[in-house]
């Protein structure tokens, strides 16, 4: 394997729990539900995809178990932040917390226990190109579904009614509501998708990224899907981008270290999140890309009135 | 109302009383740690310590330990704690506590204090450490021999002594069989960091290294290595299960017998302040198994080990020179302790800058 592929391979491999725990981010903000638990719903997605892997010898099972765990997850978020109409901002914080230590205390008879990993795929011929062949040909199978599921939800939002609909719920909710959409329900789905998102990243980070699970392993990937959601200004397509830049330049700053580059590498881990704030700011000074792209009921509770 | 709260606080205080009567007959010995107790490395080996102060001593003592503590501020209200709790011994495992502990053990003067890896004593704290070096230059060694590309990868935590020590250690070793050896250094900035490590582990191998070795504690370069099918080396604990296919051999912490030395110290009130640094030749550090090796490597391995045990071979020994070719000791001299516990430079043949 050239140093070239090797490369390229290895910022996909990064850029893929960050695309699903994002992508999922990104369709819950759209109806308007912040949820900052990302991280949380990642740990217990990857702890209990580690723990269902291993206990039945099937990766694809926890893959599942990890998407289940997620939409648990999501869900408790849910009822409290949509049914109580609690704040969302503090229960997603909330939710964080409690998934990590939730899924330190489930994972601890798992620890230092090797994973089952997850083969890769290979097509004969084509998997052996030079450079492509193994980065288009040869990812693992979860590699693939993040982009499917990318552009599936650029359709989803963009091209259907359902998305439509999901849009008018994240923009206007009181108009949604007086049109007779039903702004909980939808809002309740799409955190729940979020949540399902997050477990697969979490899962992927367990099975595929090291196969193995020890407390803290999401290492705040959850907090730069967040990051990312806002750099893609709410645009799935730019997620992927936003992701193969967040995911290379984490790569990139361990390429620089053996090649002796001196650059600090501190500087260069917070590079993502200062690219964000710098994206954060040209958005907001830009009224039409704000009013475009920004959900505008993001964050607010809904309480329909009987 | 009242009469609840007197009855309840009369319930509180004797249960301070009994509480305190029944921990005054057992020794409670107490471990902090930086990662999980179970984290299949460093810390585990300390647990393994623990588990075995147990079962030696038994009835005499009680342990426990809080695992998962940062490195500053946090360390320092952790063994406050413990101290706080009635531990008689406390140990703490990593080199980044030196300072909380040297600072809790000014307010808690009857408590006494064992911290791993560090430098600073106080009349109730003494440092003990591994001679970790001595396995790091068999690797070395190891290395140069099996690597086809002449380059290791190597990926370390953070700049402090301890780390610079081994990564001039494992070159010496590699140079003793290959004076061309070149290493290639990647700095994680964690002790414990699965994800990083083992995108550390692939940036190195995609840079020509065909070799891991690391300072820091989880499996994940292993199994990176061995997803490869290239090799590498366990840290701390046999990391064997994690990459039957790719481990030669282990460094691994052999902390038990310390410890049951020191908390059975404690239960005679025999224990002294002391700065102790053992090696292989204590049993402090053994080497895991030799596997995935040809025989005459095997036997190179062997000798060397038996060689420093026996004092025939310091992986330190004369002449050494800093990377600019200034000379640290000449030929017959061995470098002293003084200078590896505080050790700030790289031997010559290591590119790169010791971050600062």
């Amino acid at each position: 394997m050239d140093m070239l592929e090797g490369i390229l391979l290895t910022i996909v491999t990064a850029a893929t729990p960050l695309v699903f725990a994002a992508i999922g981010e990104l369709v819950s903000e759209r109806a308007g539900v912040l949820n900052l638990g990302v991280e949380g719903m990642m740990a217990v997605g990857a702890v209990c995809g580690f723990a269902a892997a291993n206990l039945s010898g099937e990766p694809v099972v926890g893959v599942l178990a990890g998407i289940l765990a997620g939409m648990v997850m999501a869900s408790l978020f849910a009822v409290v932040t949509l049914i109580f109409v609690a704040n969302q901002v503090a229960s997603g914080l909330a939710l964080t917390l409690f998934g990590l230590g939730l899924s330190a205390l489930i994972g601890d008879a798992f620890v230092g226990i090797p994973g089952i990993g997850m083969p890769h795929v290979h097509i004969p011929v084509l998997s052996d190109i030079p450079v492509v062949g193994v980065l288009i040909f040869g990812e693992d199978p979860l590699t693939y579904l993040a982009v499917i599921l990318t552009i599936v939800v650029a359709w989803f939002l963009f091209r259907t009614r359902g998305g439509l609909i999901l849009r008018s719920v994240g923009d206007n909710q009181v108009s949604a509501h007086a049109l007779g959409y039903g702004v909980v329900k939808v809002r309740f789905l799409a955190v729940l998708f979020g949540g399902a998102c997050a477990g697969i990243g979490g899962a992927y980070l367990s099975l595929v990224y090291t196969p193995q699970w020890t407390q803290n392993m999401t290492a705040g990937r959850g907090w730069i899907a967040l990051a990312l959601v806002v750099f893609a200004s709410w645009l799935p397509v730019r997620v992927l981008i936003g992701a193969v830049l967040f995911g290379g330049i984490s790569i990139l700053q361990l390429h620089a270290q053996g090649f002796n580059v001196p650059i600090p590498s501190q500087f260069l881990s917070m590079l993502p999140y200062l690219t964000t704030i710098i994206v954060l700011v040209l958005i907001s000074r830009n009224r039409t890309l704000l009013r475009v792209n920004t959900p505008a009921c993001l964050g607010q509770p809904f309480v329909p009135d009987r | 109302m009242n009469k609840f709260l007197i009855a309840a606080s009369a319930a509180a205080v004797i249960a301070i009383a009994t509480g305190s009567a029944g921990a005054a007959d057992k020794l409670k010995a107490c471990w902090v740690y930086v990662g999980p107790h179970n984290d299949g490395g460093y810390s585990e080996g300390h647990d393994k310590g623990r588990q075995m102060v147990e079962k030696e001593l038994g009835d005499k003592v009680e342990t426990t330990y809080v695992e998962n503590v940062p490195e500053g501020p946090d360390a320092e209200r952790a063994i406050e704690r413990l101290a706080r709790s009635g531990c008689g011994i406390v140990f703490t495992t990593s080199f980044g506590f030196m300072d909380p502990t040297i600072k809790v053990a000014e307010k808690f003067p009857d408590v006494k204090f064992e911290h791993a890896t560090g430098f600073k004593t106080a009349p109730n704290v003494t440092t003990y450490n591994a001679r970790f070096y001595e396995g790091r230059y068999i690797i070395g060694q190891i290395a140069a021999k099996m690597s086809k590309s002449g380059v290791a990868g190597y990926i370390v935590s953070f700049p402090i002594p301890e780390v610079v020590m081994g990564i001039n250690s494992f070159m010496l070793g590699a140079q003793s069989v290959n004076p061309d050896f070149k290493i290639k250094i990647v700095w994680v900035n964690s002790w414990f960091d699965p994800g990083k490590e083992g995108d550390a582990a692939k940036a190195l191998f995609d840079q020509g290294a065909d070799i891991i070795t690391q300072h820091t504690d989880s499996p994940a370069p292993l199994q990176i290595a061995q997803e490869r099918g290239l090799h590498g080396f366990g840290q701390a604990h046999d990391m064997y299960d994690f990459a039957p296919k790719a481990q030669y051999t282990a460094i691994v912490d052999n902390w038990g017998p310390y410890y049951v030395k020191r908390v059975q110290a404690v239960l005679d009130g025999t224990w002294e302040s002391q700065a102790s640094w053992e090696g292989l030749k204590d049993g402090m550090l053994v080497m895991a198994d030799y596997t995935n090796l040809p025989d005459d490597v095997v036997q190179m391995a062997e000798e060397t080990e038996a060689a420093i045990i026996s004092g025939d071979l310091h992986p330190f020994k004369g002449p050494v020179f800093k990377q600019d070719g200034t000379e640290v000791v000449g030929e017959g001299a061995v470098v002293d302790d003084g200078t590896l516990l505080g050790m700030n430079f790289y031997v010559k043949g290591i590119d790169g800058e010791i971050p600062q």
